[in-house]
């Protein structure tokens, strides 16, 4: 009785972020019923993943710029022009890694003069970012005009929109260095769960029960190997997959444990209130718009990868994918709030959509209807929740 | 003959998760009289007034409302308006951008067919504002009014809407004497025609002045009701507040010895390029160690504005003159800057500018000093919540964790969390401005309490801010008066009255 009434509590503590994971397993369920398990086949799920990498890296990034009450308009153009560029050099006979390390230093700089309109001159972001969208637009256009779509033929830098990471463990049916990775994953985990709550019971704070603490641990830890079992019976890890998850973790640790990421949220929830307590708002504006550049890049690399070339049109709407992910995501337009890990959720969402109704045949007219309502509703869910527990 | 009540308020509770917000509380009101609700912060005051306007809706609270004679069953603040309660909040609720005759009509507008009637518009709006203050144009714009002409603006809407029971929620914590006086002034005039008045207020004298009746709400309870003006004193109100004798609003202090000089400005000057104008004309003060200044003077006098130019001019005036700190000449270029040497300033208006009233207490506390927290690359959350829980203990905040939003707390909690903040930088010198603003009789107490500790104990020194004349006097050991933007007179402890302050602070 006591077990049930502390889960029921901790469920309804954390509906908000449940309700997510919930609406991903309903979503994912039902489109494996609809496919007759095709949906969660290892190949589709694998697909699944490199189909949203791109999308999901830039969700990471919006993320923190919602979270500073800002919008980055500019980002799909960008990726599309840095994918460009990437695939120019490449074809003029660079080497991966500079062209790479080219592309990366490049977005972040894009990115840091939005910034720089934004926090030194006081442009609105949805101005400033919309007048970058058309640049880099014309940009993407100008650069292509003399060529048309640039083919990439460098077969490594193909490898990361398109390849799977050796076995170096085994070459059997089943992809060994995946699935030992999915259980260093889990072991990690798992240790670190059981560190930090040590240290709260040293501090005498408030900690799960054990039998609870030990379900969400088995829960958990069920599903990230689910996963990685599904991936290890294909290809196994994807570089997408890896670069997408790295970034991810990087991007949680920032945010939720450090002093950088704290002064973030602040600036977000209060621009005023952090000003006067000593936090140099436009440094944060001008970090947290480098940081969603340098995320372009990356997309732009990944997705120009992925479909080995750079057409004109590269990165049409990639922000307006990015900016639905993180909303679904639960991040606020009111600042503040929103976890980057929820939006790489919200942009597994969408990409499930968009990937379950291809398998379904549905038209692309009623999937644009179809991810619209769940936008909608997906921000319902959001607001609702929050009210009753604030 | 029974007594003609407007409003009775019957068994009342209302429950909030965790806290008993007001708890079987009865509360009537006669026709056409001015009805004093006076308590702590966090008595249930407004929540009181929430349930009445319908912000808290039928069937969240428990209790009956008849007003008028029907009992009510307000679903929201529409219902009551239309049943003729019009609620004046705190904040105001007018767009600055639109003139007074538009914001006076504003949701109620005056139609000739489908069309708005401006004409009619304005001549009503004249009509209702020649009662109030005729000199006032009801085509000049809000963002251009004083607050205290904004609050006749807020008077004139509600009188527009047909008002019968008029709340006024701390209609005067954010006017000078002169505009709580004009405002009090209209609300007597408004009970000779008939209309009836509840006022919330934390200022005692103003209750007394205007009272009929006062109520006391201690602990979301009743605790008195007072009809009998030989009952209306201080003291009297006090004891009902917070339930014991206040000998002395100020706390004992031991005698002081004041070390060197610690801060000191020059001819400081300040230019605001929006206004076009000195905001800070001239300032030349100093304050030693272990000292509590004070800087008296009414609204507009530029207190706040020397604060913040001098705090890393945030705002970013074009500032001239010198500072010293510690002896040494100091340039801040933000307030970080300043933070770092040990200066700290809590802003007056702590809603907007001192917490981030949606993140709980312990991240407000730590905001301005984390990095204290760094455990390499981290912040040490467990550290952070030994912290949080050791200021909720010292400043006695009252909060059921330290992972309490904010926005949940009452002012005077609100404000211990935002002085927390400041005392964790541990600094040197610290700017309380308006330290007790909008917070009641016993926060205010232990917040005079805190303030002497610190400079006693601690070696600290503190400006304090502030427009209530009592407190500078009970509180500083050196008093500097403030008046159009200069720092116009200097008095010790001992001469100092509310009478040469004032003097001073008009006559320039």
């Amino acid at each position: 009785m006591v077990f049930l009434a502390e889960l029921g509590k901790v469920i309804k503590k954390n509906i908000r972020d449940y309700g997510m994971y919930i609406a991903l397993g309903v979503i994912m369920l039902i489109f494996n019923i609809l496919t007759d398990g095709l949906f969660l086949s290892s190949r589709n799920i694998s697909n699944l993943f490199n189909q949203m990498g791109y999308i999901a890296v830039l969700a990471v990034g919006m993320t923190l710029v919602i979270v500073i009450r800002h919008i980055d308009l500019s980002v799909g153009f960008m990726a599309g022009f840095l994918g460009a560029i990437a695939a120019r050099l490449l074809r003029d006979g660079m080497h991966v890694l500079p062209t790479i390390l080219i592309v990366l230093a490049l977005g972040t700089v894009f990115g840091f003069v939005n910034g720089f309109w934004v926090a030194k001159i006081g442009l609105p972001s949805f101005v400033a970012t919309l007048a970058g969208m058309l640049i880099f637009r014309g940009a993407l256009l100008l650069f292509t005009q003399s060529t048309g779509t640039i083919i990439v033929t460098n077969d490594t830098f193909n490898q990361i929109g398109n390849g799977f990471i050796p076995d170096v463990l085994g070459k059997g049916d089943i992809h060994l260095l995946t699935l030992t990775i999915g259980l260093a994953i889990i072991g990690f985990y798992i240790y670190s769960e059981i560190k930090t709550r040590n240290n709260k019971i040293k501090y005498n704070f408030e900690v799960l029960s054990t039998p609870i603490f030990i379900l969400k641990l088995l829960f958990i830890s069920a599903i990230v190997f689910y996963i990685f079992w599904i991936l290890a019976n294909y290809n196994g890890l994807s570089w997408t997959f890896v670069i997408t998850l790295a970034i991810t973790f990087i991007y949680h640790i920032l945010t939720t444990k450090t002093v950088l990421g704290r002064h973030i949220y602040a600036v977000g929830g209060n621009p005023e209130a952090a000003r006067l307590s000593g936090i140099d708002v436009q440094k944060i504006t001008l970090f947290v718009f480098s940081s969603m550049g340098f995320l372009t890049a990356i997309s732009g690399i990944l997705y120009t990868s992925r479909l080995q070339s750079a057409a004109p049109d590269a990165g049409t709407l990639f922000e307006l994918d990015a900016i639905a992910a993180a909303y679904v995501g639960g991040v606020s337009a009111a600042g503040g709030v929103g976890k980057v890990t929820n939006s790489l959720i919200g942009a597994l969402v969408m990409a499930s959509l968009i990937n379950g109704m291809n398998l379904l045949g549905v038209g692309i007219s009623l999937q644009y209807i179809i991810r619209g309502g769940v936008l909608i509703a997906a921000v319902v869910f959001d607001i609702k929740t929050r009210s009753k527990i604030s | 003959m029974a007594e003609d009540f407007i409003l009775e308020m019957k068994g009342i509770t209302k429950e909030f998760p965790g806290v008993r917000a007001l708890d079987n509380v009865d509360f009537k009101v006669r026709r056409g009289e001015i009805h004093c609700l006076v308590g702590e912060n966090g008595s249930g005051k407004s929540t009181l007034m929430k349930i009445l306007s319908g912000f808290y809706p039928h069937g969240e609270y428990e209790g009956t409302i008849i007003f008028d004679g029907q009992e009510r069953h307000f679903r929201n603040i529409h219902d009551s308006e239309n049943a003729g309660i019009v609620t004046i909040f705190q904040e105001l609720a007018l767009i600055p951008e639109l003139t007074v005759y538009e914001n006076i009509f504003l949701g109620h507008e005056i139609k000739k067919g489908r069309f708005i009637d401006w004409n009619e518009t304005i001549a009503k709006s004249k009509e209702i504002l020649h009662t109030l203050r005729p000199d006032l144009d009801p085509s000049r714009k809000v963002k251009d009014l004083g607050v205290g002409l904004q609050q006749i603006v807020e008077v004139a809407k509600a009188l527009s809407k047909n008002v019968k029971l008029l709340i006024l929620d701390e209609p005067t914590s954010a006017l000078n004497e002169d505009d709580s006086e004009n405002l009090l002034r209209i609300i007597k005039e408004l009970k000779k025609r008939g209309i009836t008045s509840i006022l919330i207020s934390h200022k005692l004298k103003e209750v007394i002045e205007v009272a009929d009746t006062i109520t006391v709400l201690r602990d979301g309870k009743m605790v008195a009701r007072l009809e009998d003006r030989s009952q209306f004193t201080e003291s009297n109100i006090v004891r009902y507040m917070v339930g014991r004798e206040i000998e002395d609003i100020y706390p004992k202090r031991k005698k002081r010895e004041f070390g060197e000089k610690i801060f000191e400005v020059r001819n400081w000057k300040a230019y605001d390029l929006r206004l076009d104008r000195y905001i800070v004309k001239e300032a030349n003060f100093y304050v030693r160690k272990g000292e509590i200044v004070g800087i008296a003077g009414l609204m507009g006098a530029g207190r706040t504005e020397l604060a913040l130019s001098l705090f890393g001019n945030p705002l970013g005036y074009i500032v001239e003159g010198e500072i010293y700190f510690n002896g040494e000449l100091v340039k801040f270029k933000s307030p970080s800057e300043a933070i770092k040497s040990g200066f700290a300033y809590l802003s007056e208006d702590r809603k907007a500018l001192g917490l981030i009233l949606n993140f709980d207490v312990k991240t407000n506390i730590t905001l301005a000093g984390l990095k204290q927290l760094k455990n390499g690359l981290f912040v040490n959350e467990n550290e952070e919540i030994v912290v949080a829980e050791r200021f909720k203990e010292s400043l006695r905040i009252k909060t059921p964790t330290v992972e309490q939003k904010v926005m949940n707390l009452s002012g005077g909690n609100q404000q211990k969390v935002a002085i927390a903040k400041w005392l964790f930088v541990k600094p040197k010198l610290l700017i309380l401005d308006e330290p007790t603003r909008g917070i009641d009789v016993g926060a205010k107490y232990e917040i005079y309490t805190l303030m002497n500790r610190l400079v006693e104990e601690e070696g600290m020194s503190i400006i304090m801010i502030s427009s209530e004349l009592p407190e500078i006097l009970g509180m500083s050991d050196r008093i500097y008066v403030m008046a159009g933007g200069r720092i116009v007179g200097e008095l010790n402890r001992e001469e100092a009255t509310q009478e040469r302050i004032m003097h001073m602070a008009v006559d320039y």
